[in-house]
């Protein structure tokens, strides 16, 4: 018994040490878990892309809501935005943009060529509404509950793949499930 | 050569300027917990700089927040409290101790322990059997 454990011990200690190694190497770095995961989403008010009444959070109360960060400077955001063109086609639940440390002209001209996914845009210039939602990449999209509060964060761009495995169940047990 | 020298001088000096745009506070210690503070803090674009040595566009932002929550009279903790709670505990470049980073914090004295136990074993046991060897020679 004494000499069984005494082989084992050490595979089973390097085991455990290659598994935890393994979870790190595979692991992206650039993505950080949110810590507003599970949070209300933070109370905000700013200017609308277009139009001139203030955007807050209660634009999307019971509602489910997919809410995306982008700027018509961010590369990633100009490569997912067929993607969110894709999701807006759905009709599945509404997408708000918030357009982050942008210029107006720039983004709209962006909107214009490459057509406008979003049921509504704030406007965010100076970027604090960016810090009190945790954005350090654009684009990077939050998906709210019925009851504001933020369940999922993509950080960089959408894919065809995530939205089809990902994202478009996460709204189907929202919406369907209990509030 | 001299107006070689005092070019490069100027040169020089640039780096003095360092990335830091804030303007400093005229109180010493406030700018002394500025630049302790924002030493603490991780810019999360570049992950192994702090906000303090970053050039990205983030890390100013953030240098902006703290240089405007230390002018407003808010304490070191609520501005790590605000940084946390929008960035988790990434953010700190010096984690605390949870339950998560336990692991982290205790993983080298738990090493050291069990060197010192199995060194212990190792060492006792050699004693004993050289212990017979020692009285067949004697």
């Amino acid at each position: 018994m004494e000499r069984y454990l005494r082989f084992a011990l050490p595979v089973v200690v390097l085991g455990a040490l290659v598994a935890l190694f393994a979870r790190g190497l595979f692991r992206d770095p650039t993505v950080v878990d949110s810590p507003l995961i599970g949070k209300p989403a933070p109370a905000f008010s700013l200017p609308r892309l277009r139009g001139d009444t203030a955007f807050t959070q209660a634009e999307w109360r019971g509602q489910v809501a997919l809410v995306n960060v982008w700027g018509s400077w961010c590369v990633a955001c100009r490569d997912e935005h067929p993607v969110l063109m894709q999701f807006a086609a759905l009709h599945a639940v509404p997408l708000y943009g918030l357009d982050y440390k942008d210029e107006r002209s720039a983004a709209l001209d962006m909107l214009a060529k490459q057509g406008d996914p979003y049921t509504a845009i704030a406007f965010d210039a100076s970027g604090d509404v960016g810090i009190d939602w945790g954005v350090y990449g654009a684009p990077e999209t939050f998906l709210i509950d019925k009851q504001g509060i933020i369940r999922h964060k993509y950080i960089g761009p959408l894919t065809p793949e995530l939205l089809r495995d990902d994202l478009l169940p996460r709204i189907r047990g929202l919406e369907g499930g209990r509030p | 050569m001299r107006r070689f020298c005092a070019a490069l001088l100027v040169l020089c000096s640039f780096a003095a300027y360092g990335i830091d745009s804030e303007p400093p506070f005229a109180d010493a210690t406030l700018q002394a917990r500025y630049e302790a503070l924002t030493h603490g803090f991780r810019c999360l674009v570049c992950q192994n700089e702090t906000i303090a040595d970053s050039n990205a566009d983030l890390a100013a932002d953030l240098r902006r927040q703290v240089h405007a929550m230390v002018a407003a009279g808010k304490s070191d903790a609520e501005i790590r409290t605000y940084m946390v709670e929008r960035y988790g505990d990434f953010v700190l470049y010096k984690p605390p101790v949870t339950a998560g980073t336990g692991l982290l914090w205790g993983g080298p004295f738990l090493l050291l322990l069990i060197a010192i136990v199995a060194v212990t074993a190792v060492v006792r046991r050699r004693a004993r059997m050289e212990e017979p060897g020692e009285g067949r020679s004697a």
